[in-house]
């Protein structure tokens, strides 16, 4: 019965789709403003998912009949607080990041790069498992290395 | 017995404080508990004997979670070993660790621990409380060998025991959980008595036997064995030779009387075993460390000892429970020799010990007699568990029976050669080396070695001491013919084929070592690229290499890409089921009010020019408009409060960028930097634009899926006259749903909080002198992280 129209899926893809590729900038900035096209995104289409555009659901002024549908609409009031909520805070967020580094760049972690890249990580299992190499020092154990500390010497 | 396994644990703990004072005092409380054991075990021998005794006690009994003991012949020949040889190394550790040693109290404290966690093995009648005690030897077993992890061959060794043991420990785990759920019981003499059946019972029994096969060294994961000598030598003689590597037989042996007739269980029990003797035996062969020779021993024994248990038959079970009892007899006496050997000359080396002999006959005596004991020289336990066990194929016959009998006699002679050949490396004067400089060796350390090694020989001479046990555990399995119901251990049979075996190995042994020249050749000839250790590096360092692989691929650090990969698991996942599922609803309206177009307009076109904006200003002045013109969607639609609340936080919105807009620099991209590949914002366009367009598809056909407007709705504005609002938005908000209102003001609050105190961050560090900035994200630090 009460489907989006075509007008609005246009509106809601364009929305989307811009507030996607912002968020796939590494700018901070950019991010952020990504998010709050998403945000619009989505209120909309809550809205819009109550029906057709009608009579405001205030009594008295229509018939009850005519009115929209009041639910999606408390809902929407609700998400576009929360978005106004999230927005200041990851502004302070990016602003407090720039104070900080210098930049609001989103870096990749350095130490997920440096496993992408290396062969296998330095102090990994398998240098200790292998038996290679030659083990120089002391016979762990043996008596002597029992008897007194490591590294003082022979047995008594 | 519960209290008994609990007193080890708890004395263990409190080990420490005593060990603060003295070390040597510490193993000497330690030795008194497993001593106790073993006294509590010979008191309560004639109810062994009897029958058993058992305790349950119930620990979550609304999961049925019960600690279940049971001593039977089987739990007092373990005791035996746990508790009476756990003494003896004790004791034999107060004067082999010296009183510096920085080893010293923490092993007293984990030995003792140990005994307690091998008690509970040993003595548990419940899978599970078996599963839970079998675990904790292998901690034990991994802090024992790892020392202090100052040594890289403590830490090799140790983690190698650690991960095969574990490993077949959580297979076992498993096994256990299938046998016991598919008996309908987790209690093991119930499970014997009745033992069930079927494709997930023999699914549990191969699992269990990894287990098995890994704690007790048996091919092809021996090799954790003979790596685990880099521990301290009384802890090689009392976990990897005594006890713990006999927790894997105890298994089996717990299991055999219900599963012996399965070709799952004894097949590879029996093949394993076997080639496990053998090849520990030939290891042994060339061994010039005493300890590594010793610890090959211990593998060939093992799978003896594997073969006996898992095959079954009364007479087999006799000679099973000989030989445990004669192994850890033997066993742990001749470790102790070789850390007297080692503690007197500095060298366990047999091609550097020369002379020994002569300048310590008592030792070489009490070698003997192990030794001896090992080789089945008459007069031994391990004579008479070892004739028991030829006895008990060659009775059989048949082709199993022989091949098997044949197997042990092949197995027995490399027995005996690496017996001599023991014997021969520690004391023999061999020419061109120089006699070693030997001391007097501490009582301390001598008198259990020679407690144990006779033991072997009282009970070797008197058979029917271990025969009324060993008769008692084999009750389980029935009498096939008289043969078998009047099997007793003996010293003399009369002469007979097992007789001849014995001979046979006895003097197959000895030209072993006469020709061990030639041995070593042949050694050299067969050795092969194909090791089990360089199985287990390999399998070690392959998984190491994947999860790195894994790592690098999954984990790559960059937010894009993980977006990329949610977007298009989003797409493919939903997106298909939209496409397969989906019905695009008939009768689309275009538009549904004139007004709409022109603030669709307005929407599209500032959302479209934010991707050219390049100054943050602009930016931030289209993402107004965008929001402006929603709001005027908001009117058109027939909902004046969003559209007022949307006006209202679209300007507090700009007011705060501002704020923050005026601090940073005027452009986005630092002019400096290099500018993003075009391909790449190609790739990122292309999928947030099917992402887009999947969003608005999806919106459409779910809202097309709906029939009738929500009787939720048609309810909502009937009642609103009731809470006094005209308004029903309001109504919603205050009164049908103020409990999400109070949450979303909750939400206001946190993010309120949260942005004040970054604002304040930023100006107290403006405060502070030089630049001085808090967090742990300054240039400096991320200098430093970048390396």
């Amino acid at each position: 019965m009460n489907t989006i129209n075509l007008g609005m899926a246009v509106v809601l893809a364009v929305l989307y789709s811009v507030g996607f590729y912002l968020l796939l900038q590494r700018s901070l900035m950019r991010i952020l403003i990504g998010i709050v096209v998403l945000g619009h995104g989505a209120n909309l289409m809550l809205q819009l998912a109550g029906g057709p555009p009608a009579r405001a659901p205030i009594l008295g002024t229509a018939p009850p009949e005519l009115f929209a549908d009041p639910l999606p609409q408390a809902l929407a009031l609700t998400a576009i607080v929360i978005t106004f909520a999230m927005t200041t805070y990851l502004l302070a967020l990016g602003y407090r990041s720039w104070v900080l580094v210098g930049h609001d760049e989103v870096q990749d972690d350095v130490e997920d790069r440096r496993i992408a890249e290396r062969e296998r990580p330095e102090g990994s299992m398998a240098d200790d498992t292998a038996a290679t190499g030659t083990d120089d020092e002391e016979d762990p154990g043996s008596a002597a290395a029992s008897a007194e500390p490591a590294g003082t010497g022979v047995a008594q | 017995m519960l209290a008994l396994v609990l007193a080890h644990l708890v004395l263990a703990a409190a080990l420490p404080l005593v060990a603060r004072r003295s070390t040597r005092a510490a193993f000497g409380v330690a030795a008194v508990l497993p001593a106790v054991t073993l006294v509590w075990g010979l008191v309560n021998l004639p109810a062994v004997l009897g029958g058993g005794l058992s305790e349950t006690v119930a620990w979550a009994p609304s999961l049925h979670l019960e600690l279940a003991f049971r001593l039977d012949a089987l739990g007092l020949v373990m005791i035996v070993l746990v508790g009476g040889l756990g003494a003896l190394i004790l004791a034999y550790s107060a004067w082999y660790f010296g009183r510096d040693s920085r080893d010293a109290p923490r092993s007293a404290a984990l030995l003792l621990a140990f005994a307690g966690a091998m008690l509970g093995l040993v003595l548990a009648d419940d899978l599970l409380t078996l599963y839970v005690f079998w675990e904790l030897t292998s901690i034990a077993s991994f802090l024992l060998v790892g020392q202090g992890g100052l040594h890289r061959a403590n830490r090799r060794a140790a983690v190698q025991a650690l991960l095969v043991t574990v490993f077949g420990g959580l297979s076992m785990l498993l096994g256990l959980v299938f046998l016991g759920e598919s008996a309908g019981t987790y209690r093991i003499s119930e499970i014997v008595a009745d033992p069930p059946s079927g494709g997930v019972v023999t699914a549990a029994l191969i699992l269990i036997l990894l287990g098995a096969l890994t704690k007790s060294a048996q091919f092809p994961f021996h090799p954790w064995l003979p790596a685990a000598m880099a521990a301290p030598t009384p802890v090689s003689a009392y976990l990897h030779a005594a006890s713990m590597v006999k927790a894997g037989i105890v298994l089996v042996a717990r299991l055999s009387p219900g599963f012996a007739d399965r070709a799952g269980w004894w097949i590879p029990i029996v093949v394993l075993g076997l080639v496990t003797m053998l090849i520990g035996g030939w290891r042994a062969q060339q061994e010039t460390d005493l300890k590594r020779l010793l610890a090959f021993g211990t593998v060939s024994q093992l799978g003896f000892l594997m073969v006996l248990f898992g095959a079954g038959g009364r007479i087999g079970e006799i000679a099973a429970l000989t030989m445990l009892l004669a192994h850890g007899l033997f066993k742990a006496p001749l470790f102790m020799v070789v850390g007297i050997v080692d503690k007197i000359t500095g060298t366990r080396d047999v091609t550097k010990l020369s002379g020994l002999g002569r300048a310590q006959p008592a030792l070489v005596v009490v070698s003997v007699l192990a030794a001896a004991s090992m080789a089945g020289v008459p007069l031994l336990l391990g004579f008479l568990g070892k004739e028991a066990a030829f006895e008990a194929f060659l009775h059989t016959g048949g082709v199993r029976g022989w091949l098997v009998g044949l197997g042990l006699l092949v197995g027995s002679v490399l027995t005996v050669g690496y017996s001599v050949r023991f014997l021969w490396g520690a004391f023999a004067t061999k020419p061109g080396a120089r006699p070693v400089d030997a001391q007097r060796p501490a009582a301390g350390l001598t008198i259990p070695t020679w407690i144990a090694a006779v033991a072997g020989l009282a009970l070797g001479t008197v058979p029917p001491a271990a025969d009324a046990l060993a008769q008692r555990y084999a009750a389980a399995y029935p009498a096939t013919d008289p043969v078998e119901s009047g099997y007793h251990l003996a010293i003399w049979h009369g002469l007979s084929l097992p007789l001849a075996f014995s001979a046979i190995a006895l003097a197959g042994g000895f030209l072993l070592h006469a020709q061990r020249e030639r041995v070593q050749a042949v050694h050299a000839a067969l050795h092969s690229p194909l090791s089990a250790q360089r199985g287990y590096e390999k399998v070690v360092a392959g998984l190491e290499r994947l999860a790195v692989l894994v790592t690098g691929r999954v984990q790559a650090g960059s937010l894009p890409v993980y977006l990329v990969v949610l977007l298009l698991t989003v797409l493919a996942v939903p997106g298909t089921a939209l496409l397969v599922g989906g019905q695009w609803p008939a009768g689309q309206a275009l538009i549904g009010s004139p007004m709409q177009i022109p603030l669709a307009v307005v929407v599209v076109v500032a959302a479209l020019a934010l991707l050219r904006a390049h100054r943050r200003f602009t930016a931030v002045l289209l993402v107004g408009a965008v929001g402006y013109a929603i709001g005027g969607l908001f009117v058109v639609d027939g909902a004046p409060d969003l559209a007022l609340a949307q006006f209202l936080v679209e300007t507090l919105s700009l007011v705060a960028f501002v704020f923050v807009l005026r601090r940073l620099p005027a452009h986005f991209d630092n002019p400096d930097a290099p500018r993003p590949r075009r391909s790449v914002q190609v790739r990122k366009g292309i999928v947030a634009v099917a992402a887009g367009v999947f969003v608005a598809v999806a919106a459409v056909v779910l809202s097309g899926a709906r029939q009738e407007p929500p009787s939720v709705s048609r309810d909502l504005v009937a009642l609103a006259p009731e809470t006094g609002a005209d308004n029903v938005i309001a109504a919603i908000l205050v009164d049908f749903r103020a409990l999400d209102t109070v949450g979303e003001i909750t939400v206001l609050l946190i993010a309120a909080t949260g942005t004040a105190s970054l604002a304040l961050a930023t100006r107290f560090d403006r405060k502070q002198p030089e630049g001085k900035r808090s967090g742990s994200g300054t240039p400096d630090h991320e200098e430093e992280v970048r390396g």
